[in-house]
């Protein structure tokens, strides 16, 4: 080696990198390594190649990628000497793995090695072939490692030991190559070998159902045997762990008794004195211990039966879950789970002990107590488990609430004995817990609440308690706005008194009440307020005393923005007020809602039938949506900042429409009510595209056209807003509400003028939605221009919203600047964002592109992705 | 049973060694390790030493600021993963003379050859704590008479 080197040594690029202060600085570093590693690669230079690669070891655990190393690692096997293969193995093993295809390359090399003379060497190449062997290397290089289980040091042979498992893996039909080898490997003395082998033998027994089958007769006996001498061998400190000679020999050995005595008496007979001694004289006071008591637990289990060992069985695990060490407790809950299937009873002895671990401070423990719980509830139990459940749920933490509520209302609607305790286990529920429980349970419950008629009025009566306790439980609220609106008339006379009932007294103002503090409350949202509405339309034709303090209650939403509650509203106050002799037939009580249909639906995974029926949604003829494309567009384009210009433009052609548009806005907008002032503003963007034949180049146009947006929103904005305001009472509400449906998340649809693609939602999760909608310029038909169209759902405001797209090759992708990179939540406005997709390959090959939006969500990062494949064909 | 990986991650987060047995892209190994340290080092000291994460069983245990954590199947018996991370560490504290996180670093190779005695192919291969001590020793002695030869060999022809 040279000493005059100036490369760094391996120790100082390690002292160097833990010096950095910063990723930063780290990252130099790094990249300078790199950079002379690279170097010395392409030098192929070979004395400092094996620190060359340690070094990159190094570099790659700290996540830089280090492929160019890959080729280092074969060279270096490929040298006779052992320190050079040692590190090249290692390289080898931590640098690739085996779907790599360099790892053919060392096929090679590893077969020399493997019949090397040096037993160091062939255990490297043992070791590696063990770790990354693909199926192809497996199969070549099979033979050797079969000789090699017959080399003459023990510590080859168990390699090659689990190198075979490894193989048989990969390869399952050589597995009857290795049913010898094994055998006569199973006779050995040596612990490594016999562990690997009995391993081994497992695995075997595992692909081939013969091999088992030869095990079985074979090698049971001589197994036994092992294990009695395991368990009865005196001290030796070399495999002695607290007090127990080789736990891990023993528990392999139980491991492969278990597999050969599951489902043959004859065998479960040989092993059953052992199995006794092993679960009546092993220390459990030690983890070595308890880890052979586990695993011989479940060794009883599952051979043939034998009623006294699995009494023994059954009472280690008493004694575990009993156990301080939280381990071992989480372990005997997972076994006693496996237990239930053998003897369901003996579980249940253990079920109040199993109750405490649900309250345990440990999720992982609560987690698997909790689902035993599950399982070990009955017809018999269910009522004082659901008890204790409950009452659990009160001091529960937060974060186990909900999968606690989840089994809970899942027990509740599995085993309900009867109607009323269903009804009062989940108003329990609720009022702990209502805010964790999902939609489908409490739409359950109104299912079953309209089924029991006896019972309407018990229920309405402990709704009407339970709200003014856990009126903070948004589950609780919409059921009882819904009981209240349905059952009003019961709640205030006392109608069907059970006995166990106290009477009270609430009167008909006492009862809007409620409904009014749940509309009003600052945590209500949509569904609950448009709930209440509902609900007081009701109300006020059971209650006609009320019906002015009620039709005051609902006016009140007239000017809600929320579209939903402006239109119910509205659509409400005038059947109070208009419709009086149709009012009480409309409002008459929901039918009974069916409980078949009902879980069937959920059966299939769709959201619940209840809230469709509750009131009437919003259904708006198809026709009128096409004003609403560009109104949308223009409203979010006046809500942001306009996009900067990125290309120049000929400003003369966007002066000259920029005030074309101006006029015509200005003229129509004042004349005419607003759906034509929208379809004027149609026609002028269509003016702006069909312009752009005229010469200058469709992206110049495309920028003129959203230009021109941004100049026309606002007084667009205004001619559209004024009549509204002024009359929105006169007008019919529908009309309204056709204009604005462009705010809600719904898809927007195109424009008449453009060529007919329908627009496709690109990317949907539940807060956000991408729309893009297509246009093509006559004469370019492999152009396709997109508008991209993204609407946030949710409540939040995300913010550096960055939009990033890539296309196979035969597309060429062209993204203009977005029109905000602040993305207001509630739909209440979008991002639109243009794009040019250029089809190299038109006609042939449709689009497909992949997508990733990144944003900040209270300031942390958010990241989504998604393929888009379902592009219209002819793009 | 199989180990499908061992990784060791510092109380800062920063991986120590990885070994994986069962194929992972380095894509999802680096997610993997992410989403792991930070199930893992947010658990509070009186806890199980087991983790559920994605259907499989992460065992860890906690040694100074080092969490040593193997990855098994479901229904693998975990008491006899803590044996085993126990025996590796005894094994490099034995290598090393009282282990420190050092060590692991700048001698991040000798704890993966003395990983490499304890474990192929995800399972165990060794259960004697002498006999792996007189592999690595053995090993290490070949490499140390390479150099030596080596050294005089240059010396030779620096002459």
């Amino acid at each position: 080696m040279n000493p005059f080197s100036s490369e760094t040594r391996l120790r100082d690029m390690i002292r160097a990198i833990r010096a950095c202060k910063t990723a930063a600085e780290e990252r130099a570093v790094v990249r300078k390594e790199c950079a002379s590693i690279r170097a010395a690669v392409s030098d192929n230079d070979n004395d400092y190649r094996h620190r060359n690669l340690a070094k990159l070891m190094f570099i790659h655990m700290l996540g830089y990628p280090t492929h160019f190393g890959q080729m280092e690692c074969l060279k270096l096997i490929a040298a006779p000497g052992f320190p050079e293969k040692r590190i090249g193995y290692l390289g080898l093993m931590l640098l690739l793995d085996e779907r790599q295809e360099v790892l053919m390359l060392v096929t090679n090399s590893l077969k020399q090695d493997l019949n090397h003379t040096n037993q160091y060497i062939v255990g490297l190449a043992l070791c590696a072939l063990g770790n990354i062997s693909s199926a192809e290397m497996a199969r070549d290089l099979a033979p050797e490692v079969e000789r090699l289980l017959q080399f003459r040091d023990p510590n080859v042979r168990k390699k090659a030991a689990l190198c075979s498992i490894r193989i048989i893996k990969k390869v399952p039909d050589l597995a009857e190559n290795f049913v010898n080898p094994v055998a006569s490997l199973l006779k050995e003395k040596h612990h490594g070998v016999l562990l690997t082998a009995i391993q081994l033998c497992a695995d075997l027994c595992t692909v081939s159902e013969e091999a088992l089958e030869y095990f079985r007769k074979k090698c049971t006996e001589g197994l036994v045997k092992v294990l009695k001498d395991a368990v009865n061998s005196p001290y030796a400190p070399e495999y002695d762990i607290s007090g127990i000679s080789d736990p891990f020999l023993q528990i392999r050995l139980l491991r492969i008794l278990r597999i050969l005595g599951h489902g043959d008496a004859d065998a479960s007979d040989l092993m059953n004195d052992i199995l006794a001694q092993v679960a009546t004289k092993t220390e459990s006071n030690k983890n070595a211990g308890n880890a052979i008591l586990y695993e011989c637990v479940e060794t009883i289990m599952s051979i043939e039966d034998s009623g006294g060992l699995r009494v023994l069985a059954i009472n280690i695990l008493g004694r575990f879950l009993s156990n301080r060490d939280n381990n071992i407790r989480y372990v005997a809950l997972n076994m006693l789970m496996k237990a239930i299937s053998v003897d369901g009873q003996a579980v249940q002895r253990h079920r109040a002990t199993i109750l405490e671990c649900v309250k345990d401070s440990d999720a992982s423990i609560r987690k698997r107590a909790l689902e035993l719980v599950y399982l070990l509830v009955n017809e018999t139990n269910v009522k004082p488990l659901t008890k204790e459940l409950i009452d659990y749920l009160e001091v529960s933490d937060q974060d186990f609430k909900g999968d606690l509520t989840a089994k809970i209302c899942s027990i509740v609607e599995k085993l309900s004995p009867e109607k009323i305790w269903y009804i009062d286990q989940m108003l329990k529920v609720l009022c702990e817990a209502g805010n964790y429980v999902k939609d489908e349970v409490w739409h359950g419950l109104i299912v079953v609440i309209t089924n029991a008629s006896n019972l309407h009025g018990y229920t309405v009566r402990s709704l009407y308690r339970a709200i003014q306790t856990s009126g903070d439980q948004e589950a609780v609220v919409r059921v009882a706005v819904w009981c209240i609106g349905e059952y009003g008339d019961l709640l205030v006379n006392n109608i069907g008194m059970l006995e166990l009932e106290e009477p009270i007294t609430v009167t008909e103002n006492d009862t809007v009440d409620v409904i009014e503090v749940a509309i009003k409350h600052h945590t209500s949202d949509l569904t609950t307020r448009a709930m209440c509405l509902t609900a007081l339309l009701k109300l006020s034709s059971r209650f006609p005393s009320c019906s002015q303090r009620i039709k005051d209650i609902v006016n009140q939403s007239k000017g809600s923005l929320l579209l939903e509650l402006q239109q119910r509203s509205i659509e409400f106050d005038s059947i109070i007020e208009k419709h009086q002799n149709l009012r009480s037939a409309l409002v008459e009580r929901m039918p009974v809602l069916d409980e078949a249909t009902y879980s069937g639906r959920r059966a299939g995974s769709l959201p619940a039938a209840v809230s469709t029926s509750q009131g009437n949604p919003l259904q708006i003829p198809n026709g009128v949506h096409k004003t609403a494309a560009p109104l949308l567009d223009l409203l979010d384009l006046s809500a942001d900042d306009p996009a900067p210009q990125s290309s120049s433009s000929p400003n003369f052609l966007q002066d000259l429409l920029g005030g074309d548009i101006l006029s015509s806005v200005s003229q129509s907008g004042t004349t005419q009510p607003q759906k034509s002032g929208a379809d004027v503003l149609l026609d002028l963007l269509s003016t702006g595209s069909s312009l752009a034949q005229n010469g200058s180049s469709t992206a110049d146009i495309l920028l003129i056209s959203q230009d021109n947006k941004n100049k026309t929103s606002v007084n667009a904005l205004d001619s559209l807003s004024s009549p509204m305001a002024n009359s929105a009472q006169s007008l019919p509400a529908s009309s309204i509400m056709d204009l604005l449906d462009g705010f809600g998340p719904s898809p927007t649809v195109p424009n008449d003028n453009g060529p007919a693609y329908p627009p496709l939602v690109a990317f949907e999760s539940s807060s956000l939605s991408l729309v893009f909608n297509f246009s093509k310029q006559p004469g370019s038909p492999h152009i396709t221009q997109i508008e991209a169209n993204f609407t946030n759902k949710s409540s939040d405001i995300y913010t550096d919203f960055i939009f990033q797209a890539a296309v196979p090759k035969f597309l060429q992708l062209h993204l203009e600047p977005a029109s905000s990179n602040t993305l207001p939540g509630s739909g209440n406005g979008s991002i639109t964002q243009k794009l040019r997709v250029t089809n190299n390959q038109h006609g042939k090959k449709s689009l497909v592109m992949r997508i990733r939006i990144s944003y900040k969500l209270n300031n942390k990062d958010m990241l989504e992705e998604g393929q888009i494949s379902n592009f219209p064909r002819d793009l | 049973m199989k180990i499908h990986f061992v990784v060791t991650i510092s109380r800062q987060g920063k991986v120590r060694l990885t070994k994986w047995y069962s194929p992972y892209s380095h894509k999802e190994r680096s997610k993997v390790i992410q989403e792991l340290s930070r199930v893992i080092l947010t658990r509070g000291p009186n806890l199980c030493n087991i983790v559920e994460w994605r259907g499989f069983k992460v065992v860890y245990r906690r040694y100074a600021g080092l969490y040593f954590c193997m990855c098994v199947n479901q229904e693998d018996n975990e008491l006899e993963i803590l044996e085993i991370i126990q025996y590796f560490v005894e094994t490099l504290n034995r290598y090393f003379g009282s282990v420190c996180e050092l060590d692991l670093i700048f001698h991040f190779h000798q704890t993966y050859y003395i990983l490499d005695e304890i474990l192929i192919a995800g399972e165990l291969q060794e259960s004697s704590k002498t006999t792996v001590h007189r592999l690595i020793d053995a090993q290490d002695s070949l490499v140390e008479a390479a150099k030596e030869k080596e050294n005089t060999v240059s010396y030779i022809i620096a002459q």
